[in-house]
C-alpha cells in the first residue's frame, strides 16, 4: 500500500506493544451502531501510472480570458524554489525556531504587498478576493457603528455575491450596489456621493471588473464622508503601473494577488491579499508576521497581534480565518522578487499595450468597446452566442460572456490581454471572426 | 504577591482605590502574573458610562486577552494614557503607574460589595485549591 | 543517528532581508515583451517605479533556497501535530496537480475534464462521510464551517424559525466559535463529561428552542471518540436543532464510521489534514462542506450537478442557496490533489490507513504514559493528549518539552491546546510514520523526561543549534515591526 511503511509484521509488534489480541480493539470505545462495517464504494487503489492517465489536459490554443484570474508569464524560479518540501510541506508557522524561511518570506511579501498598494501594512493573505473585500467589509464594521455597505456595480460580481452571503444574517447593515455609468463604464460618481455618509463604508474596485479605470482622483474628494473606505484591486498586475490606491487615502486596499507568480490552476487556488493603515491593525484580519529578535539578540522572526486571531479570541475574534494561501504568497514574494520594479512596470506595460493592440484590430472590425472610459487590460465588447461558441470550437476563447451579472449588457464579453497573448494570437482570433 | 492593605479588591483581580466620589482601578499583582508580559491595554475613552460589571478595557498579552470590569457603576472620567506607549508598566507597577481608569461612581453602596486585602487574600488561596 | 543524543537539522545562518539585498539596476529577468508598448497613449504612467528590491535571479534563487533551509516539513521527519494531521504528502498528487497549473477556468475545453473530477471528489466525500450532498468550494476548514453554519441558519429560516445559539463544546478549535459568530449566531461552551466527552444527559439542560445547532468535533481534541453522538444527535433532532460536526479529526475515522450514519447534519472536511494535501506553510487548505439531503438546497451556488446522460455541469440558478462563499470554484488544485489521494488508496486502502494512524498512536500513548501524566483514561483514536504535570515540580513545561524536541528533529506536538487540560501536549503520529521514527520519538521524549529530572535548566535554553534561539513574541508584540518600511522609517 503506498504511503503506509508499517509491515504485517511490525503491526504485530505494536499491537503485542499496546497489548491488545487485535486491530478490531483499537476502535472499541465505537459503539457497535455507530461503527460502519461496509466497504467505502471508492475506487483505486491505483497505481501511478494508471493515475497519470485519468487526468490528461487539453487547452486551448488562444485563450483571452481575465475576469479575476489571469495567465501571467511565470518564471522557472518560482516553481523551482515553492516546490521545495520545507516550503510546499510545512505547518503554519507557530514554531518560530524551525519556521524562519516560511516567517521571513511572508514578513518580505507583506513588506512588498504593502509597497505596491501604498498601505502601512499588509497580512500574510486571504482566501481570495471576494473573501478579502467580505472581510475588509466586516473590519470596517467593527471600527464604527455603520448601516450600509456600498459596493460599486462594476465590482467583481462574485466579490459582490460573496459580500452579501457574509452579510446575510448581520443585523441592521444593507449591502447597496453604487451603479456604473452606461456611456463610461465608470462608477456613477453623483450616486456613489449621495449614497456615502457617515454610517456608510464603500468599496470601489480599480480597475473594475469592465477593465474600467474609475475616477479614484474624483472619488477620493469625496471618500471623507463615509467612516471608512476601501479600493478593491483583482488584477494585481496593474499594481505595476497605476498610482498605489493608497495614495487615495483609503483605510484599506483589499483583493486578488493570483496574477502575481501564482497560476490560473482551473480556478485556484488564489491569493487573497488585505493591506490597511496602522490604525486598524488591531481589528484586521489574518496572521501577520513581525520582526523580533531571539533570545541571544539576533534578529529573528514570529507570528504577532495573535489576540485578534480565532485561537486566542474565539467568538471575539475578528475573522474566523486559519489556514490562509501560504504558499501562494511565497510564489507572489518569489516572482517579485525575480521581476523588481522594473519588470513588474514592464510587464504591466505589455498587458495595457496588448489590450489597445487587440481594440485596435477589432475596430477594423466594426466592433468597438461598449464603455468609452480608459482601460487597464481588460474590455467589453458585444458578441453573440453563436459566434462565441463558434471561436470556442475552433480553439480560440475570446473571452468571459457578463450578461448574466450585468443585464445592462445582456451580450457583453470581457476580453482581456496578458503578456502571454501575442499579435499572432489576435491575428488569429480577427481572422475567426472575418 | 503583594496585596496592599488600603486597596479594595474584586473576583475578577481588580483593584479599587477610593478617591473622594472616584475610583481608581486597575489589575492586581496576580493578575498581571498570571497574564505575562503584558503588550496592550485597550480602554474605554473618558465619558463612557459603565455599570458595575460592564469592561472598562481589555489587557493583552501574547498569547491572552482579558477583559477589565467596572467595579462599580459610573462615568469614566480619566484613562491611563500611559499605557499605550507603555504597557508593561502593568507588570511593573500594578498597583501604581499601571492604574487604567478611574471611574466617578454613582451609588457609594457599590463599594460595599468589594473586598478588602484580607478577604481577597482568602479568596486568592480559596481559589487556588 | 544515535537514538539519544540531539540533532542539528539546520545549518547557523542568517539570512539578510530582500530590502538589504538590493541594488539598483541590478534586476535583470527579461519578460515577454509580445506588443509595441508605443500605443499605449492614454495611461497615465507614473514615473515613480513599484517599491520593490531589486536582485539578479542568481540572488533571488539563493535568497529563497537558504530560507527554505531554516523551515522543517513533513519530508524531514515526524510533525506530530495534534489535530492537524501533518501526514505524507504524496508527490503524485503534485505533478497531477501541475498539470492543471495552465488551465483558465473559463477555457471550457480544458475545464470540462477538471470538472468531471471535481465530482468523482464529491462522490467519493459524500460515500467516506454517509452523507447527501457536498459543496467543495470553501478555502479552508474555518471557511467550511462558516459556509455550514451559514446553511444551517438559512434551513432555519426556510422553517421560519430564528434560532441564534449554537453550543460548542469547552475542547472545540477556536475557529468553531468565531465561525458561528460571524454567520449571525451567539456561542454557548458546554462542558465535555468526567470522561472527555459530552454526556447526552449534560446536553439536555442547554437545550431550549433557541438552539441552532450543536458543533462537535468527533474524534474530539482529546482524541476521545463521542461515545453519546447518536442519542446527542437524537436530542438535537428532537429539539429541532441540528447537529454540526467539525471534520478535523476524521483521520481516526474514514473507513470505520461515518458521520452521516451517526445522525451528523452538516460537517466539513479538512483536505489539507485527512487527505493528505500539503499545508504549504499555513495554506492553501480546502473545507468541503457536506450535508443531509435537508440541507443540500442550501449549499452555496453554483451546485455541481450530473445529468442522466453522466454530463457534468455547473448549475447556478439554485434559488435557496446561500448564495457564493468564493470567487469561484475554491481550491481545484488542492480538490484533485485530494482525489488523486483517495484513488491512490481505494476504499480498502483509505481504510487501512485510518487503522495504522490509530495503531501508530496507540503505540506511543501506551510507551509515552509511563513517563508523562495522561489526564484521561478513556481510550483514544489516532490522537491522545499527554500533560508537563509530572515535569513541572522539575520546573519544566510543556514549552520546555516542546522545544527541546526540535533538537532531536522533531517538529513539536500542539501544545497547550485543548484549553480544559493545563499544560497539554497533544500528539498525532499520523499513518506516515514507520515504526523506527515512533520509536525515535518515544526515546526522545523519554530523553527529555530523564533530563528534566537531572538538569531542568539546560532544557530552558533548548532549542540549541536551531537557526534562532526562542524568539521573544513579547518584543515583536510592543514594536509592531510589520513591514521593511517599520525597520528603517524614511
Amino acid at each position: 500500500m503506498p504511503f503506509l511503511p508499517t509491515s504485517d509484521e511490525d503491526r504485530r509488534r505494536l499491537l503485542e506493544a499496546i497489548g491488545i489480541p487485535g486491530e478490531e480493539e483499537l476502535f472499541a470505545s465505537i459503539p457497535a451502531h455507530a461503527r460502519y462495517r461496509g466497504t467505502l464504494k471508492v475506487e483505486g487503489p491505483l497505481d501511478e501510472h494508471s493515475l497519470r492517465s485519468l487526468f490528461p489536459m487539453a487547452a486551448s490554443r488562444v485563450v483571452f480570458a481575465g475576469g479575476g484570474i489571469y495567465r501571467h508569464y511565470i518564471p522557472s524560479v518560482v516553481d523551482a524554489i515553492t516546490s521545495r518540501q520545507e516550503f510546499l510541506t510545512a505547518y503554519t508557522p507557530y514554531q518560530p525556531e524551525i519556521s524562519q524561511g516560511t516567517l521571513q518570506a511572508m514578513f518580505e511579501f507583506q513588506s512588498m504587498m504593502a509597497s505596491l498598494t501604498g498601505m502601512d501594512a499588509s497580512n500574510a493573505s486571504m482566501y481570495d478576493g471576494a473573501t478579502s473585500l467580505a472581510e475588509a467589509a466586516l473590519m470596517a464594521t467593527r471600527a464604527k457603528d455603520l448601516h450600509r455597505i456600498v459596493i460599486t456595480r462594476g465590482t467583481h460580481p462574485a466579490y459582490r455575491g460573496v459580500l452579501k452571503t457574509y452579510f446575510r444574517n448581520s443585523q441592521g447593515v444593507e449591502v447597496v450596489e453604487a451603479p456604473f455609468d452606461r456611456e463610461t463604464g465608470q462608477v456613477d460618481l453623483p450616486v456613489l456621493e449621495k449614497l456615502v455618509a457617515e454610517d456608510a463604508a464603500f468599496f470601489i474596485q480599480q480597475p473594475n471588473f469592465f477593465g474600467v479605470m474609475e475616477p479614484l482622483d474624483a472619488v477620493s474628494r469625496f471618500a471623507r464622508k463615509a467612516s471608512f473606505w476601501g479600493v478593491v484591486v483583482s488584477e494585481a498586475m496593474s499594481l505595476g503601473l497605476l498610482k498605489p490606491p493608497g495614495t487615495y487615502g483609503c483605510d484599506v486596499v483589499a483583493g486578488e494577488a493570483q496574477s502575481l507568480g501564482n497560476q490560473a490552476n482551473a480556478g485556484g487556488p488564489l491569493l487573497g491579499f488585505f493591506c490597511t493603515r496602522k490604525e486598524h491593525l488591531r481589528r484586521m484580519p489574518g496572521r501577520i508576521v513581525g520582526l523580533s529578535r531571539d533570545n541571544a539578540g539576533e534578529r529573528a522572526f514570529c507570528l504577532t497581534l495573535a489576540t485578534r486571531e480565532q485561537h486566542i479570541r474565539r467568538e471575539k475574534a475578528t475573522s474566523n480565518i486559519c489556514s490562509n494561501q501560504s504558499l501562494c504568497a511565497l510564489k507572489a514574494a518569489v516572482y517579485l522578487s525575480s521581476l523588481g520594479p522594473r519588470g513588474l512596470r514592464e510587464v504591466a506595460l505589455q498587458c495595457a499595450s496588448g489590450a489597445h493592440a487587440l481594440t485596435d484590430a477589432l475596430k477594423d472590425l466594426g466592433i468597438a468597446p461598449v464603455f468609452s472610459a480608459p482601460v487597464f487590460n481588460e474590455f467589453v465588447v458585444r458578441m453573440d452566442e453563436r459566434t462565441r461558441q463558434r471561436l470556442e470550437d475552433t480553439g480560440i476563447v475570446p473571452g468571459i460572456p457578463i450578461g448574466e451579472h450585468y443585464p445592462e449588457v445582456p451580450d457583453g464579453l470581457l476580453m482581456t490581454v496578458t503578456e502571454m497573448n501575442t499579435n499572432e494570437d489576435i491575428r488569429c482570433l480577427i481572422e475567426a471572426l472575418s | 504577591m503583594n496585596i496592599p492593605e488600603q486597596l479594595r479588591y474584586t473576583k475578577d483581580h481588580e483593584w479599587a482605590k477610593i478617591e473622594d466620589n472616584t475610583l481608581r482601578v486597575g489589575i492586581t499583582d496576580y493578575a498581571q502574573h498570571e497574564m505575562g508580559d503584558v503588550v496592550y491595554v485597550d480602554l474605554k475613552p473618558t465619558g463612557t458610562k459603565v455599570e458595575k460589571g460592564d469592561p472598562v478595557g481589555t489587557v493583552e498579552s501574547v498569547k491572552a486577552v482579558s477583559e477589565v470590569f467596572a467595579p462599580v457603576s459610573g462615568t469614566i472620567i480619566e484613562t491611563n494614557a500611559a499605557l499605550e506607549q507603555s504597557p508593561e508598566l502593568v507588570n511593573q507597577d500594578s498597583y501604581g503607574q499601571g492604574w487604567m481608569v478611574v471611574i466617578a461612581f454613582e451609588d457609594a453602596q457599590d463599594l460595599e460589595a468589594l473586598m478588602d486585602a484580607k478577604d481577597y487574600e482568602e479568596y486568592l488561596s480559596a481559589e487556588a485549591k | 543517528m544515535s537514538d539519544r543524543s540531539p540533532v542539528v537539522n539546520f545549518p547557523v545562518l542568517r539570512e539578510p532581508l530582500l530590502s538589504e539585498m538590493s541594488g539598483p539596476g541590478r534586476n535583470g529577468m527579461l519578460v515577454p515583451t509580445p506588443f509595441d508598448v508605443s500605443r499605449c497613449t492614454d495611461v497615465d504612467v507614473p514615473s515613480l517605479l513599484p517599491a520593490l528590491p531589486e536582485v539578479s535571479e542568481v540572488e533571488t534563487v539563493r535568497h529563497f533556497t537558504r530560507l527554505s533551509r531554516l523551515n522543517f516539513g513533513i519530508d524531514q521527519g515526524m510533525y506530530p501535530l495534534g489535530s492537524c494531521t501533518m501526514k505524507y504528502n504524496p508527490k503524485i498528487a503534485d505533478e497531477i496537480a501541475s498539470r492543471l497549473a495552465p488551465v483558465h477556468p473559463c477555457d471550457r475545453r480544458a475545464f470540462s475534464p477538471v470538472l468531471k473530477h471535481l465530482f468523482t471528489l464529491k462522490t467519493c466525500l459524500q460515500e467516506i462521510c454517509g452523507m447527501d450532498g457536498c459543496c467543495l468550494w470553501p478555502a479552508a476548514g474555518a471557511h467550511g464551517e462558516l459556509t455550514g453554519m451559514l446553511v444551517i441558519k438559512e434551513a432555519l429560516s426556510a422553517r421560519g424559525q430564528t434560532r441564534t445559539k449554537v453550543l460548542v463544546p469547552d475542547t472545540a478549535h477556536g475557529t468553531n466559535p468565531s465561525s458561528c459568530t460571524i454567520a449571525g449566531f451567539t456561542t454557548a461552551s458546554i462542558p465535555s463529561g468526567r470522561d472527555g466527552f459530552l454526556l447526552a444527559s449534560d446536553l439536555k439542560g442547554f437545550l431550549d428552542s433557541d438552539v441552532a445547532a450543536l458543533m462537535i468535533t468527533n474524534p474530539n481534541t482529546l482524541g476521545i471518540f463521542e461515545q453519546e453522538i447518536t442519542e446527542i444527535a437524537r436530542l438535537l433532532h428532537e429539539n429541532g436543532s441540528f447537529l454540526y460536526m467539525d471534520g478535523a479529526n476524521m483521520n481516526a475515522l474514514v473507513g470505520i464510521a461515518r458521520p452521516g450514519d451517526m445522525g451528523v447534519d452538516c460537517m466539513h472536511l479538512n483536505l489539507h489534514k485527512t487527505f493528505g494535501t500539503p499545508h504549504g506553510g499555513g495554506g492553501p487548505g480546502s473545507g468541503p462542506v457536506l450535508v443531509k439531503k435537508e440541507l443540500e438546497p442550501f449549499l452555496p451556488r453554483p451546485r455541481i450537478v450530473q445529468d442522466e446522460s453522466g454530463q457534468v455541469s455547473l448549475m447556478g440558478d439554485c434559488p435557496e442557496s446561500i448564495g457564493q462563499v468564493h470567487s469561484l470554484l475554491g481550491n481545484v488544485a488542492v480538490l484533485v490533489r485530494a482525489l488523486v489521494y483517495i484513488l491512490s488508496l481505494g476504499g480498502e486502502g483509505l481504510k487501512d490507513a485510518t487503522v495504522r494512524a490509530c495503531l501508530n498512536a496507540n503505540y506511543l500513548k501506551n510507551r509515552l504514559k509511563k513517563t508523562f501524566a495522561l489526564p484521561y483514561a478513556t481510550p483514544t483514536l489516532h490522537e491522545f493528549v499527554l500533560t508537563d504535570k509530572n515535569q513541572k515540580p522539575q520546573g519544566v513545561s510543556t514549552l520546555d518539552i516542546a522545544k527541546a524536541l526540535m533538537e532531536f528533529g522533531f517538529h513539536p506536538p500542539t501544545v497547550y491546546f485543548p484549553l480544559v487540560v493545563q499544560g497539554a501536549l497533544m500528539i498525532e503520529p499520523t499513518e506516515s510514520e514507520p515504526v523506527s521514527e515512533l520509536t525515535r520519538f518515544a526515546d526522545a521524549m523519554e530523553a527529555i523526561a530523564l533530563a528534566a529530572g537531572k538538569r531542568p535548566e539546560d532544557l530552558h535554553e533548548t532549542p540549541r543549534g536551531m537557526p534562532c534561539g526562542r524568539v521573544d513574541e513579547v518584543w515583536a508584540a510592543r514594536n509592531l515591526v510589520l513591514t521593511w518600511n517599520d525597520l528603517n522609517p524614511s
